[in-house]
């Protein structure tokens, strides 16, 4: 510090005084880039002409930058950075494992695809509302939320992805749309505001705020301390972001207000933060109590899938339906989560990544199917596969992917998670993953029959955008799922190490204490 | 509101809270201030400059838009991070130079850099917001 230039201060126990690796630069990188590219956006918020261009710019970037965090933990082991040289737990640390690292680029991947469609979806008065920056601040908060080792940032990026999902929402102010984002922001407020209070009393309990120091010390505190409030609190709060039964009502009630790639967006990576922040509160710093409490998740799990999947079946509207399918597809990560096993776990993750993309898409795929169809209501929609035969070859891909049967993405995880049910003998919890599945199966088939066998007419094609950047994008999210659905192997031993590092946090408290110094 | 009184000692006041608004900024890192609360007094002296004499007067003063203020506060606080990358140490590690303008020692700092994006953040959303809430007003 410039006052203190003629005295000579230790800072070694405060500061790192070691020399950085610039690779460690890798896991905030996935941040800062957003937040530099959001800012330009913003302001040159008049020059809607480069936008798209500037915004896929920042998402090429963010991948790229998400990929190589990925290569490096994957390579080398947790990574971790602590902000403004301080020492942890003193300083903000992020903290990038397999966990994290594979949920931020799988994010980004998606975020990427999404800016594309966002070219064909989002027209000049979406971009004078500020799309772009909202949509790229947006991103910063959800690889922030994936990365930070500290959990009231962690609070810090929700709020930072919830603030700039509500200017989304109400892109365009449509009556509907305000009256879907006050339910969507005031619910999602209570559960911050319950997690900021879950934190506050966390750190009266512990005098921390570092989640690998949170971890070492919950496992070394006795009964005596209120930890299992902590952990009901947090799973509460939790549950509500991740759209839980029964705190799941604001989801299917504003998901299909805003513009199609908004949805999509919000489908394929807002909950599974919320998930992400269930997996690390429960089963990183809490093992303990999440142990007691597996029933209760367990039975949340059920009602969230089976009740997801009946609220399909009893929707009229596409985009509804949709919400409904994400919140059946939560509750199957919730039972992974309520066993805990590692097989368990890691069918959680790897559900978690086969649901960013297979949402996304289907999202995207609801929007053009309203658009040809000329009608998002299921009951004046026909004649679909007759007009658009490569669209209904893609819709069955995806229906099939995300109702979990072979050979598409979304069998694996449901395998696992049945498979570690019945591991541990709750054949009821199996039962309704499958039956889930079936009912997901039925409601989906209902559109297929719909939409797209049913005789019909489709909208006029003259006055509607051109498909091909649609296609472009769909195939984009088909590839994987298909590609993943046939080779499981790499996405499941990374899953498998993402879990395993969750069940032992050794190796992540290691990272961040490398001497196991601290207080 | 616009009485002549109010309307003739509006822009001078608009001036001095400004002026304060930079002062409290600067004297932040080590006192009481800094560019959260600075960043309220301009966005107060914007808002009263806005309430006596209209809202277009303040754009015109302002010369860009609030919110494009903003999004530089932004780009400003994240920069001031990333200069670190070049010193080796981690994302907003404070650096510290020490120039002589005119014979005098300036401490530059980028915590400085850093509150200065926040006090332009904060000027560009409030008084964008402010604005926003009078034009319905008056214009």
């Amino acid at each position: 510090m410039a006052g203190m230039a003629g005295k000579a201060v230790d800072i070694s126990g405060a500061m790192v005084t070691g020399p950085v690796d610039p690779a460690d630069w890798l896991v905030i990188a996935p941040v800062v880039i957003p937040v530099v590219f959001g800012a330009l956006l913003l302001m040159f918020r008049k020059e809607t002409r480069e936008h798209a261009a500037v915004a896929i710019i920042g998402l090429l970037l963010l991948v790229a930058a998400d990929a190589a965090l990925l290569a490096h933990v994957l390579a080398r082991g947790h990574v971790v950075m602590t902000m403004g040289r301080w020492l942890p737990p003193f300083g903000i640390s992020f903290t990038a494992d397999a966990l994290g690292a594979t949920l931020a680029l799988t994010a980004g991947v998606v975020a990427l695809v999404a800016g594309f469609y966002s070219i064909r979806d989002i027209g000049n008065t979406g971009r004078r509302y500020g799309f772009y920056p909202f949509f790229l601040l947006m991103m910063a908060g959800v690889s922030g939320s994936f990365l930070t080792g500290d959990i009231f940032n962690l609070y810090v990026w929700f709020e930072v992805l919830l603030i700039s999902s509500f200017g989304l929402l109400i892109l365009g102010s449509e009556h509907e749309q305000i009256d879907g984002a006050t339910k969507y922001a005031f619910l999602n407020l209570v559960a911050t505001t319950l997690f900021l209070i879950a934190t506050g009393y966390l750190y009266g309990i512990f005098g921390t705020l570092n989640m690998a120091d949170i971890a070492r010390k919950a496992s070394a505190v006795g009964p005596t301390a209120p930890i299992m409030t902590l952990a009901m609190l947090y799973f509460f709060a939790f549950a509500m972001k991740a759209a839980a039964f029964p705190v799941n009502f604001w989801l299917p009630a504003s998901y299909h207000t805003p513009r199609v790639v908004v949805s999509a967006l919000f489908a394929g990576l807002l909950t599974k933060v919320g998930i992400y922040a269930l997996l690390r509160t429960q089963v990183m710093l809490f093992p303990a109590q999440r142990d007691i409490i597996a029933e209760l998740i367990a039975w949340v799990a059920a009602a969230t899938m089976i009740l997801g999947a009946l609220g399909a079946l009893a929707q009229s509207d596409i985009r509804r339906m949709m919400g409904f399918i994400v919140v059946s597809g939560i509750g199957v990560m919730l039972a992974g989560l309520a066993l805990a096993s590692q097989l368990g776990l890691s069918a959680t993750i790897f559900y978690a990544v086969h649901s960013m993309l297979v949402m996304t898409a289907l999202y995207i795929l609801a929007g053009l199917m309203s658009e040809r169809a000329g009608s998002h209501v299921l009951h004046d929609m026909g004649g679909l596969y007759r007009a658009y035969p490569f669209m209904t070859a893609i819709a069955l891909v995806l229906f099939l992917a995300v109702a979990g049967l072979p050979p598409f993405s979304g069998l694996w995880p449901k395998v696992f998670v049945v498979k570690a049910a019945l591991d541990v003998g709750a054949w009821w919890l199996a039962f309704s993953v499958l039956l889930s599945g079936i009912l997901t199966t039925i409601a989906l088939a209902r559109v297929f029959a719909l939409a797209f066998w049913r005789d019909g007419a489709t909208a006029a094609v003259e006055d509607l955008k051109p498909l091909r950047l649609g296609y472009v994008v769909l195939v984009a999210l088909v590839v994987p799922v298909v590609w993943i659905g046939v080779d499981p192997e790499p996405l499941l031993s990374l899953s498998g190490k993402a879990a395993a590092d969750l069940l032992d946090p050794a190796r992540y408290i290691g990272a961040v204490f490398p001497e196991g110094g601290g207080s | 509101m616009r009485t002549i009184i109010f309307r003739t000692v509006a822009p001078n006041l608009t001036s001095l809270m400004v002026l304060f608004s930079i002062f409290v900024l600067l004297r932040g890192h080590n006192e009481p201030g800094g560019g959260f609360i600075g960043g309220l007094i301009a966005a107060s002296a914007f808002a009263i400059y806005g309430i006596a004499c209209g809202v277009s007067p303040v754009r015109r003063a302002l010369w860009f838009h609030p919110m494009a203020i903003a999004g530089f506060g932004l780009l400003l606080a994240a920069l001031s991070g990333v200069l670190s990358l070049f010193q080796g140490v981690p994302f907003l590690t404070g650096l510290w130079a020490e120039p002589h303008l005119f014979g005098v020692p300036v401490a530059v700092s980028t915590p400085m850099v850093f509150d200065i994006g926040v006090y332009l953040v904060v000027v560009g959303s409030i008084t964008s917001i402010a604005l926003a809430l009078e034009e319905r007003d008056y214009d």
